[in-house]
């Protein structure tokens, strides 16, 4: 037993992800694709939400999302019906993405260069916001169905994300969803976070959430 | 709540480590674990213990936790308060201009082995 070394790390666990977000967030900006993390609880609409975003940008930009799921294809299957290039990526269990794991789906992703690219990360406002996935920019989705606490709930969530959506906002009359209430707890949480409404089935807020999107890519094209 | 995916992180920055000094026999782990981390030490300790069977080098390493207090930092009266009871509001004056000290710390402090 004399012969044990203690080795002193003291090493933040995120660290190396950190890093290799960092190092991943200035090769997109590099390649001027915009990358955006996009987060929410299972079922508020992300992938209903790019369906109707990505034919209306696909117009002017190159885009291609990748799918993160734990299991099944079914997402990248609806993303490709857009004419979007999409692929999916399995966590294996995991619940989020790491850099490592964005890197590996973006090689296959950029080979043919992309203006636009969107990660439409594992349903859960937790994990997720907790590892930088290298993203140009986080995003997160709450559906009015949901409720208005959640950002008092799942705190870090909303820190982490500088545009948040309120989806299926056509389901508005039917939920007690104070939305001036929601707006308000999200801002105490990040007071730059952008909030937009939006709804998917009607169509309302469409426009105004791809013209927030285009201002994005633009901007990383520098 | 994502301990498991903690737990392999920690193994692939501990087996680098490992490498580059040439340790085969690891004995343990010391982690410093902030208490408003969001990580669970219990889970923490069972998905390592699972984690640990898949792989020799980790086979008969134990793992420590060490906690580390939350503290709150309040801007307005330059005060520090205890995160776990009051939150992001200064109990002394109801501030919300506060910042969290200490407390979401996730750290490999040292290993042991030969």
């Amino acid at each position: 037993m004399d012969n044990v070394k203690i080795i002193e790390i003291k090493q933040s666990v995120y660290e190396s992800n950190d890093r290799e977000a960092d190092k991943l967030r200035s090769e997109l900006k590099a390649r001027g694709t915009f990358l955006l993390n996009l987060m929410s609880s299972p079922g508020a609409g992300k992938t209903t939400l790019l369906e109707s975003v990505i034919p209306k940008l696909a117009r002017k930009y190159k885009i291609g999302v990748m799918e993160a799921d734990i299991d099944a294809d079914v997402d990248a299957v609806r993303i490709k019906e857009t004419g979007a290039k999409s692929i999916q990526l399995h966590t294996g269990g995991m619940c989020h993405l790491d850099a490592g794991m964005t890197r590996q789906g973006l090689d296959e992703l950029l080979e043919d260069g992309m203006d636009f690219a969107i990660l439409e990360n594992v349903g859960n406002l937790v994990c997720p916001a907790e590892f930088d996935t290298g993203a140009s920019m986080n995003a997160c989705l709450l559906s009015v169905p949901e409720g208005i606490d959640k950002p008092l709930k799942y705190p870090l969530m909303f820190e982490v994300c500088k545009l948040v959506v309120i989806t299926k906002i056509d389901t508005l009359p039917y939920f007690d969803f104070d939305v001036e209430k929601c707006k308000e707890y999200i801002k105490m949480r990040n007071p730059e976070a952008k909030v937009l409404m939006v709804s998917a089935k009607t169509g309302e807020g469409i426009d105004e959430l791809c013209k927030t999107l285009e201002e994005y890519i633009e901007a990383q094209k520098g | 709540m994502h301990e498991l995916g903690v737990v392999f992180h920690v193994m692939d920055d501990v087996r680098k480590v490992c490498e580059e000094n040439e340790i085969t026999d690891l004995q343990s782990i010391t982690l410093q674990l902030g208490t408003v981390s969001g990580v669970i030490p219990s889970y923490l300790t069972d998905c390592f213990m699972w984690a640990r069977e898949k792989e020799e080098l980790f086979k008969k390493c134990e793992l420590i936790v060490e906690p580390i207090e939350a503290v709150t930092y309040c801007e307005d009266c330059k005060e520090m308060y205890d995160t776990v009871k009051h939150g992001k509001t200064c109990p002394k004056c109801g501030s919300t201009n506060t910042y969290l000290y200490t407390g979401n710390e996730f750290m490999i402090k040292e290993i042991a082995g030969c």
